[in-house]
């Protein structure tokens, strides 16, 4: 699943090798953060969050088969 | 990136030379002269070879389609292939396939994030934007089918009734298909309302 988040997020930016993903994890779910270069995080929600809403209607759908529900968010950074 | 230096007597020779090195034509290659060269006196004395750097721009379908193929592979999705049709600047890539129903998801919703994700991708190493489709087992015909179907039925029972009849919220080009469905109908017109992504039609008896 991390792997598909980095797949999708490096595409789209210009500071690829700025993408990182974490993983945390409680009972119910497992959050991914993803966190980027400063002038990529516009790129990456989108205009009216549209990229990232289509970010985590595909992981979703890749996480549909596992019991957790899984979270994606980003990361601000200074 | 892939890119040649090469060294020729003139600056076309370095060119073509790296053209052919890449085996690519010119529209393909940004090229960058880094030095002119000098002919030199008599073509002996101060001679100085031209040098030339040609670096491959990044093909913008070729670069969508790789990214297609890698999500759909990451999503677990495996033996699915992908088809492509190019019509002047748009195109259509035809996802065919075991389990494609999880790319394609509730109302299509997986397979438009995938159209636009795969969209971006596409025009960022486009200079002229090219539209993308992503459509998997020609669910885009069917749906277009449906919703025509649909838009009939809701007619008939707007004229039937006497009322409007409100649709659930659908995507901009869903809507489009309705309403050009009943464009041509005298006995109800449609119009839609709310904010997207909440956006619905009516449809409703024309006054006469």
């Amino acid at each position: 699943m991390k792997q598909l988040i980095e797949t999708i997020v490096q595409a789209l930016v210009d500071h690829p090798e700025e993408v990182s993903v974490t993983n945390s994890e409680d009972e119910q779910s497992i959050t991914y953060e993803l966190s980027v270069h400063k002038e990529d995080i516009g790129k990456v929600i989108g205009k009216q969050g549209r990229t990232i809403h289509a970010i985590r209607t595909v992981v979703y759908a890749a996480a549909a088969k596992q019991p957790k529900r899984v979270i994606v968010r980003v990361k601000e950074k200074g | 990136m892939k890119e040649v230096t090469v060294t020729a007597a003139t600056v076309d020779e370095a060119v073509q030379s790296a053209l052919q090195q890449l085996g690519v034509s010119k529209n393909r290659v940004e090229i960058v002269v880094l030095d002119e060269g000098k002919k030199g006196l008599f073509g002996i004395f101060g001679h100085k070879p031209a040098v030339v750097k040609a670096i491959l721009k990044k093909d913008p379908i070729e670069e969508a389609e790789l990214f297609l193929k890698e999500v759909i592979q990451q999503m677990g999705v495996n033996a699915a292939t992908i088809e492509k049709q190019q019509h002047g600047k748009q195109v259509t890539f035809m996802i065919t396939g075991e389990q494609v129903g999880l790319l394609i998801g509730k109302h299509g919703q997986t397979l438009s994030s995938l159209q636009l994700l795969t969209q971006l991708v596409a025009n960022r190493y486009a200079e002229e934007y090219v539209s993308i489709v992503v459509d998997a087992e020609n669910y885009r015909e069917r749906r277009e089918k449906t919703l025509i179907q649909l838009a009939q039925k809701l007619a008939e029972k707007a004229v039937k009734t006497g009322k409007e009849v409100k649709l659930e919220p659908l995507p901009a080009h869903e809507r489009k298909i309705i309403h050009s469905a009943l464009a041509n109908h005298k006995k109800v017109v449609t119009y839609s309302v709310g904010v997207e992504p909440h956006r619905y039609i009516v449809v409703s008896p024309s006054a006469q």
